[in-house]
């Protein structure tokens, strides 16, 4: 199956050609993830860090917090271990064992942003940190500003307009 | 008498009429690389991945500086006595490569042939000594996993999984001496450079940066089809042809692409990232990479497989692959290219 394919690529003289048939014979022979064993890896670990803030939740609650507060102080808990987590090295092998994971949840988002403030620290307060900090949770903020102010229109019309 | 047109061999190679010696080589690399299965080659292994310093880049150009003195001090030459210095890094503009040699007043070539550089600096120096435009010349390089992922990848703490095609950047330096006097010492064995095969940049069209080995084989194949072709030869001329960080699945692929070619090489193609870490118990999926990977391995266990003649002939083939951070977001494939050296040890 793979000597014919090599055949082919070796022969080929259309470079576009022998690009195609070169990609498909090496998507073929490199080896893949096993998807079932990560998903349920990113279950786990997914759902072991939501059950930790429900924890926070609930201790919140027992200190007197309404629920909308202890939402906030649950957030904010989730972010500063992932911080903590993110300078001492640990939050990446975590996320080597739990993929995504460890990706979706605010950790994720918070380790996004501490990984390169930490890298780019010794660039300098300005052209370091200020300019780089964002470089890899940038998109997620403009994106995802965009989709709320968009959001935010078609609701505006279909409340004032259409609904009227 | 016209010797230059006589040196040049079929359509991409140089046989030299003066081979040039190796007089000495010098190796540093990290603690992940010293715990491999090459570890005890090296010449030093630095536990501290900072080395001192408080950055990566400057981490990198201490390796280099470390390589240089070690190879000096094995050969025993001061530094006047070194002509040209011929080296480059995987940063951009080579901050590691200048900053790291600028104490040393060698006269610099820099250059950038990503992976594949050490073959281009052996390549050259070997030229520069068997011209007659040097009498000694230091090719080195180097590479740092830190400094390699915040320059290609994500910042070091960042969380995510790495595909098991993926590679993992070699902590180290590599440097050699070329010389066109024979080594001082008493050791019968000399190391010589018998010829080059310089190679094409070679694109077969793989996009993903992740998988280099695939995007580098198809440059190993060509240099290495070629090295057969213009110098007359079978793969059996050799007792090893060595690349540079194909990795395994590279690996496998070069053998198939020769095979199919009519040179079944399988008896002595190996691969410097493949040798240089234990994959399964160091975690390195498909092995190791960066310039610093095929330098370190050369000018280590390479050379002493040859000083013991364990291996006589050894085609070293670094294999390099042409992105950057740009080239990767503007769309392109990753190129590659390969450098052959013709390393030979005579009595």
């Amino acid at each position: 199956m793979a000597s014919k394919a090599v055949k082919k690529i070796v022969n080929e003289k259309d470079k576009n050609i022998r690009k195609e048939l070169y990609n498909k014979y090496v998507k073929e022979i490199t080896p893949k993830h096993n998807w079932l064993l990560n998903l349920l890896k990113a279950f786990l670990i997914g759902g072991l860090i939501s059950l930790l803030g429900q924890i926070f939740i609930n201790i919140y609650l027992a200190l007197g917090a309404d629920m909308e507060l202890a939402a906030t102080y649950n957030s904010l808990s989730l972010i500063l271990l992932s911080v903590v987590l993110t300078g001492l090295g640990i939050y990446p092998k975590l996320a080597k064992f739990g993929g995504a994971g460890c990706v979706v949840p605010i950790t994720g988002f918070a380790n996004s942003v501490a990984a390169p403030a930490i890298e780019y620290k010794k660039e300098g307060q300005i052209f370091g940190i200020g300019c780089k900090i964002f470089t890899i949770s940038g998109p997620v903020i403009l994106y995802g500003i965009f989709s709320s102010w968009l959001l935010g229109l078609i609701y505006y019309i279909y409340e004032f307009m259409i609904k009227k | 008498m016209n010797d230059d047109k006589s040196k040049m061999i079929g359509l991409q190679s140089i046989e030299f009429i003066k081979p040039p010696y190796i007089i000495a080589e010098g190796s540093i690399v990290g603690k992940k690389e010293g715990e491999g299965p090459l570890g005890l080659y090296f010449d030093k292994i630095e536990e501290d991945s900072f080395l001192g310093k408080g950055t990566w880049e400057e981490a990198e150009s201490e390796l280099m500086r470390q390589a240089v003195k070690i190879v000096m001090e094995k050969s025993g030459l001061k530094k006047e006595d070194v002509r040209y210095l011929i080296g480059g890094d995987l940063l951009s503009q080579l901050i590691a490569t200048s900053f790291g040699i600028e104490e040393f007043d060698i006269p610099l070539f820099g250059i950038y042939g990503a992976c594949s550089t050490m073959g281009e600096a052996i390549s050259i120096g070997a030229i520069l000594v068997e011209g007659g435009f040097a009498d000694k010349v230091l090719a080195i390089t180097s590479s740092h996993y830190a400094s390699a992922e915040k320059q290609f990848r994500f910042p070091l703490n960042y969380a995510n999984q790495r595909p098991s095609c993926a590679s993992w950047t070699v902590t180290g330096s590599g440097a050699v001496i070329i010389s066109k006097d024979k080594p001082e010492s008493n050791e019968e064995v000399k190391i010589i450079i018998r010829g080059i095969t310089t190679g094409k940049v070679v694109d077969y069209g793989i996009k993903d940066a992740m998988n280099m080995g695939a995007a580098m084989a198809p440059a190993a194949y060509e240099t290495i089809y070629q090295n057969f072709k213009d110098f007359a030869i079978e793969p059996d001329y050799y007792d090893k042809i060595i690349t540079g960080d194909l990795g395994a699945v590279g690996k496998d692929i070069l053998n198939d692409l020769l095979k199919e070619k009519g040179y079944d090489a399988s008896e002595q193609l190996m691969d410097c990232g493949v040798e240089i870490y234990n994959a399964e118990q160091q975690d390195t999926h498909a092995g190791g990479s960066g310039c610093g990977c095929s330098a370190a391995t050369f000018s280590s266990y390479i050379i002493k497989q040859l000083k013991d003649q364990s291996w006589k002939r050894v085609l070293f083939v670094p294999t390099g692959a042409l992105l950057s951070p740009v080239s990767f977001n503007i769309g392109n494939a990753v190129p590659g290219i390969a450098h052959a050296v013709m390393v030979e040890s005579v009595e």
